[in-house]
């Protein structure tokens, strides 16, 4: 019963998030780049896109994690680490680059499997290739000390 | 060149801020779409039958919306909100995005979603450090890309 219910709103959820971000604009990487391009015609969309976004979960998270736990499952499942490190800023660097490259981020990126085009072809296979390779190299030693369901 | 959006950017917005809040709500996880599609590499097996299944319908969810989104944009004649391969773009510079955002977002442990939105959210001072540094980097990038080599 809850097993079912956990289901059915990550599915929900997931499905909310798709139709925003298509409605969004961010699914185009155009569009994503028209803001990233400060030195050319700047476009402001994502950051209402991101703007709204934090809004709406800073208020309503307030409200949510006031909660003993979450309505399908025992507890919460957030991340506890709080130290500003080095993979952290390299990691970030490193995604900030390849974001600005092309303009897809990893949601995007596999949103574009609703309409698929040549750039899928490459840009999606690299990115799970980053992920395997990460996993295959400095991940190993971090997920097995690392806690489970840290879903970021 | 791209248009300024900001009711469709906002809008969208708010639905992806409203998704963290269903699946934190219901699941207690973090909306992190490379976390949660990350996860997925482990691979199926008994043992993990659960985890996988969330995240696979995640991700099944985030496919659909969008493409949900195109049905109704196109059955409403709007058909320029449907990304489309830009003609001319590298796909060396796809392959070679793909990798960064991949292997990026592995080891900063999230992206525009789960550091950018929900980490914004939860007022997390990695998630802060993270998204000023992965714009910065989108930015300096973009402008390399556009304005130094010319690519569009």
């Amino acid at each position: 019963m809850m097993k079912t219910a956990r289901y059915f709103a990550s599915l929900a959820a997931g499905l909310v998030f798709g139709f925003g971000l298509a409605l969004s604009g961010m699914t185009r990487p155009q569009k994503v780049l028209g803001f990233l391009d400060v030195a050319g015609q700047w476009d402001p969309s994502l950051m209402f896109v991101l703007g709204g976004a934090v809004v709406v979960a800073t208020i309503a998270f307030r409200f949510v994690l006031r909660r003993a736990a979450p309505l399908f499952e025992p507890s919460f499942s957030l991340p506890t680490n709080r130290v500003i490190d080095a993979p952290l800023i390299g990691g970030a660097l490193l995604f900030g680059i390849g974001w600005g490259i092309a303009g897809y981020c990893p949601g995007p990126a596999i949103a574009q499997l609703a309409a698929p085009n040549l750039e899928t072809l490459y840009f999606l296979p690299a990115m799970i290739a980053g992920w395997w390779l990460y996993r295959a190299t400095a991940g190993v030693e971090r997920a097995s000390s690392g806690r489970t369901g840290q879903a970021r | 060149m791209e248009s300024f959006t900001p009711w469709s950017a906002l809008a969208g917005g708010i639905l992806i801020g409203l998704s963290a809040t269903l699946l934190l709500l219901t699941t207690g996880r973090i909306a992190g779409i490379s976390g949660i599609a990350r996860g997925l590499l482990s691979g199926y097996s008994a043992k993990n039958a659960g985890d996988f299944a969330w995240r696979a319908l995640f991700v099944v969810g985030l496919i659909g919306g969008a493409w949900l989104y195109y049905g109704f944009a196109e059955a409403s004649g709007v058909v320029s909100v449907v990304p489309h391969a830009r003609p001319g773009f590298p796909p060396l510079l796809l392959i070679v995005a793909g990798l960064a955002v991949g292997y990026g977002t592995a080891l900063a442990r999230g992206c525009t979603s789960g550091h950018g939105v929900c980490g914004l959210a939860r007022l997390s001072p990695r998630s802060l450090a993270a998204t000023l540094t992965f714009l910065v980097a989108g930015i300096a990038a973009t402008w390399v890309v556009r304005h130094v080599l010319g690519v569009q």
